[in-house]
């Protein structure tokens, strides 16, 4: 009776959709097929072909890359001090601008998530992912108008009386120089201002998630707000900012604009690479460089992992 | 005559877990046919092993005497009214409802006349225009069994469509959907973890669990003659004494500890667990002195005299012929 | 229930540091604006000594500024078409199906944005090198492509893991096959995320630089055109204009993005 009860049977495309209804992993697979060879070829290719060359070395008067495999380039990387130190320095700052992230970011996510309604919440995600968006460049430009040593900032500080302040802050070892816009201090700030909605989304996303009633059995068992705070909310916050750390943390490791645009003396990986494959022409070394990251995230996302960081994603 | 729907030895598993194992029965034309029994006993597989959302991994599947193992849903003369009313909520109401009809390409005068006339026999004859959104869970279910309806299905397969109204409109729509049924005379197979439904409203029952069936037959068959201590448990919670028999509770006397046991009946003695008051009848919890619970459930005022504080001593006791045998599990 | 509790109300701090936090998202914006309208045209001098709509005109003439917008918007179409069709397909393919590995590939289909851009950037090169590609114009699409894709999956597959099973079974059920039910049912439910998602991957693909720059070769598209800048700062009101630009053209995909896709709580 079934055949027979609908004309539309004998359509060769509704023949397909039965074959594909009885067959539905085979379609999943041809499904797959075109991002998977675009995938497998484009990006997973490259990042082969980034592996080798950094088991290449360069040959140091001609100048040229010999393509044989060997330690050499990641024995050059490994064993020069100047080379660990830009790793130690990179390192630090996406540590730092971590730490920093969150800590903003918190009060932030926490008031979108939990007191604003509404319109009001509709504002706020708006107001985070707009700056999120906007044009990477014109943002590390922006920051290097701030900074600059006649810029709005220091215009401000002037005005506030601060100026002293200031000088006293740039004159610090290890976080100072001439100006902000050329100091560690100013990379940081650019740094932190660049990846907090990456921060704070997950955390807004994490504390929505959060019951209400929850806290509101903390304060009938009673807790302070402040033991409410430390004891129920940070924990259930901390998937949250574990996702929102992978995305500081990464982010900072690779970036090489912003220390050279707002930046110190020092190198920092992501310029290590970006130069040696420039002006040194030495690709090996360069993609030596840029297994450090992918190293450092791998060791990070297993942390993350075990954070539960993934649920929250 | 063929039957509407045949199961022959099904089977389905999910990876490692056997949803429905090894299942055969039969349901004929016309019938209110009940799948009965707790959340993941196999009842919904069934049911989806019936419109085609799944296909078994063995065994066969029949409508109407035709092998269907392999048919997908939109080749099936078989329609579903969802738990979750599956509404399309970018159509309109009388879109809905016509969709069937609208993708077998009839044609559109027809559509909205049959449309109309399906959303009349809702008693919904003014919504048409509407958006699933706006209607309440009662009109909602109504749109859904329309727009299984229009199709003029054989066989209309029900998913706890009740699960999610409140208790007055839910015996409503029991009396309404039993009353379509026999109007429209198709088969209808309703699945329901609620004994009280199926009992009331189905010609024949299945009681699932763990992917069997563990009894099929009719409501009466089911409640006063369980055939293993799963249906007597699960059906009317049933006594299940020593694992060999079940008593119901309304059979159980309850009397003063010591007193003589009536001619033909077992005696029993134990204390009061408690005793809970519930409208017309009164349950007595008891654990006897070999240790089992037994539940009597007593018209209320009866046995007034009796201390019913818990650790008080009672004697229970209940007609031989009250016993019903159960098979071993 | 929701009580007056004194911790249910944000406290004066709380408020005061939310918004003190959105502010510092959104100052450095608005000063670019600001700056793209100064009279000054050699230092950073802040307050502005002056307001002027000069560096509009002077920067619409500018051939390289049209050239390298023209690149730009060329790129960003095409690897946001590319992205779809890539993205769609294996959003389609993983939403919802039981196959084996398929944590595995979803893991592999966000690596792009889970990496830092430069090591997608540093790959692609030392591809080009071994298999001896020189950089173009395609070379850059191919780039992009690569990481607008993981936007429009993400999306597309966000979408879909929201859209229940059921739908699809009544659909079917009610007769429809596989296409009928795809056509009626699905695409319209998935076309706001599809548009958003191809909106995004739009303005990603646009404002791209790190990236773009290793897979570039003299190519100037308008980021890398604006990077140069920052270091030969002889027009630096025309950078100002661009910077404006960038922010307009980027702007409007993405609040187009978020209003398709907005929650249905954010809806009246």
């Amino acid at each position: 009776m079934a055949a027979a009860a609908f004309a539309t049977a004998s359509r060769p495309l509704r023949a397909a959709s039965t074959f594909f209804f009885r067959r539905q992993a085979l379609a999943v697979y041809l499904l797959l097929v075109p991002p998977l060879l675009w995938f497998g070829t484009v990006y997973l290719g490259s990042l082969f072909a980034l592996l080798a060359q950094s088991f290449y070395a360069i040959d140091e008067f001609t100048a040229t890359v010999v393509p044989r495999l060997t330690l050499k380039t990641y024995a050059q990387l490994l064993t020069q001090p100047a080379n660990l130190d830009i790793v130690l320095r990179t390192s630090e700052m996406a540590i730092a601008v971590t730490i920093a992230a969150a800590v903003v970011a918190f009060p932030i996510a926490n008031y979108m998530a939990r007191y604003a309604r509404g319109r009001m919440k509709a504002f706020f995600y708006v107001a985070v992912m707009l700056p999120m968006w906007t044009s990477y460049l014109v943002k590390v430009y922006a920051w290097r108008l701030i900074l600059a040593k006649e810029g709005i900032l220091s215009w401000c500080l002037g005005a506030l009386g601060l100026d002293g302040a200031l000088a006293a802050l740039l004159r610090a070892p290890g976080i100072g120089g001439p100006s902000l816009s050329s100091s560690y201090l100013g990379m940081f700030i650019v740094f932190v201002y660049m990846w907090l909605p990456y921060m704070i989304l997950p955390v807004a996303a994490a504390l929505e998630r959060v019951p209400a009633n929850l806290l509101s059995a903390s304060a009938d068992l009673g807790a302070r707000p402040s033991q409410t705070f430390w004891r129920v909310m940070l924990p259930l916050a901390m998937p949250g900012v574990a996702a929102g750390s992978i995305f500081t943390f990464s982010l900072t490791l690779g970036d090489y604009i912003i220390p050279s645009v707002v930046g110190a003396p020092g190198y920092f990986i992501g310029m290590m690479v970006y130069q040696q494959q420039g002006t040194a022409g030495n690709i090996p070394l360069a993609a030596a460089f840029s297994v450090v990251p992918i190293v450092l995230i791998g060791i990070y996302l297993a942390l993350a992992r075990r954070a539960g960081a993934f649920d929250a994603l | 005559m063929t039957a509407a729907i045949e199961f022959h030895d099904v089977r389905r598993a999910f990876g490692t877990i056997v949803a429905v194992d090894g299942v055969s029965f039969a349901i004929e034309p016309g019938e209110f046919f009940s799948m009965l029994g707790p959340s993941g006993s196999g009842k919904t597989t069934c049911l989806r092993l019936i419109a085609g959302f799944e296909l078994p991994d063995g065994g066969q599947v029949r409508l109407d005497g035709i092998d269907v193992s392999a048919t997908p849903p939109y080749e099936r003369n078989v329609n579903t009214v969802f738990q979750d009313y599956a509404l399309f909520p970018h159509m309109s109401v009388l879109d809905n409802v016509t969709y069937g009809l609208r993708v077998r390409r009839v044609a559109a005068p027809e559509c909205r006349r049959r449309g109309e006339e399906m959303l009349a026999l809702v008693k919904l004859a003014d919504a048409g225009a509407r958006r699933p959104a706006q209607l309440s869970g009662g009109q909602k279910q109504r749109v859904a069994l329309a727009r299984a309806l229009v199709n003029q299905p054989k066989v209309l397969l029900l998913d706890e469509p009740l699960g999610a109204l409140d208790l007055k409109l839910r015996e409503e729509m029991q009396l309404e959907l039993r009353g379509l049924q026999r109007r429209l005379g198709i088969t209808f197979v309703y699945v329901t973890h609620d004994q009280g439904e199926a009992l009331s409203m189905s010609d024949r029952v299945v009681v699932f669990n763990r992917g069997r069936i563990e009894q099929l037959g009719s409501p009466q068959a089911i409640y006063a003659q369980p055939r293993t201590a799963f249906v007597a448990g699960f059906v009317g919670a049933a006594n299940v004494i020593d694992g060999r028999y079940a008593v119901r509770g309304e059979h159980i006397g309850v009397a003063p500890a010591g007193s003589p046991a009536p001619e033909g009946a077992v005696r029993i003695e134990g204390t009061i667990v408690d005793t809970q008051y519930q409208g017309a009848v009164r349950r007595w919890q008891v654990r006897t002195d070999d240790d089992q619970l037994i539940t009597a459930t007593r018209p209320e005022g009866e046995a007034n005299t009796l201390h019913r504080e818990p650790g008080a001593r009672v004697a229970l006791s209940w007609a031989r012929a009250h016993q019903i045998p159960l098979a071993a599990d | 229930m929701r009580s007056s509790r004194d911790w249910e109300a944000p406290s004066a701090g709380a408020r005061f540091a939310a918004w003190a936090g959105i502010a510092f998202l959104h100052v450095p914006v608005a000063i670019i604006v600001l700056y793209a309208f100064t009279t000054e045209d050699r230092s950073y001098d802040f307050p502005p000594p002056g307001l002027t709509l000069r560096w509009f005109a002077l920067a619409f003439e500018r051939s390289d500024i049209w050239a390298a917008m023209r690149l730009s918007i060329g790129v960003a179409s095409l690897a946001t078409a590319a992205a779809l069709v890539l993205g769609t397909l294996a959003a389609f393919a993983l939403a919802r199906s039981r196959i084996r590995g398929k944590n595995a590939l979803t893991l592999l289909f966000v690596l792009p944005i889970a990496l830092p851009g430069i090591i997608t950037g540093i790959a692609l090169l030392a591809a080009m090198k071994l298999v001896g590609v020189e950089p173009s114009f395609w070379t850059i699409v191919a780039g992009h492509a690569t990481f607008c894709m993981v936007i429009v999956y993400n999306n597309v597959v966000a979408r879909l893991r929201r859209l229940p099973q059921s739908w699809i079974e009544a659909s079917m059920d009610l007769g429809a096959d596989s296409w009928q039910t795809f056509r009626r049912i699905v695409l319209p439910q998935v076309a706001t995320a599809l548009l958003a998602g191809g909106m995004l991957a739009f303005a990603l693909s646009f404002d791209e630089i790190i990236v773009t720059i290793f897979t570039s070769g003299h190519q100037q598209t308008l980021p890398i055109w604006f990077f140069n800048e920052l270091f030969r700062p002889r027009d630096r009101p025309i950078t100002n204009v661009v910077a404006v630009l960038v922010i307009a053209v980027t702007l409007v995909p993405i609040l187009l993005a978020y209003y398709l896709t907005r929650p249905a709580t954010e809806r009246d």
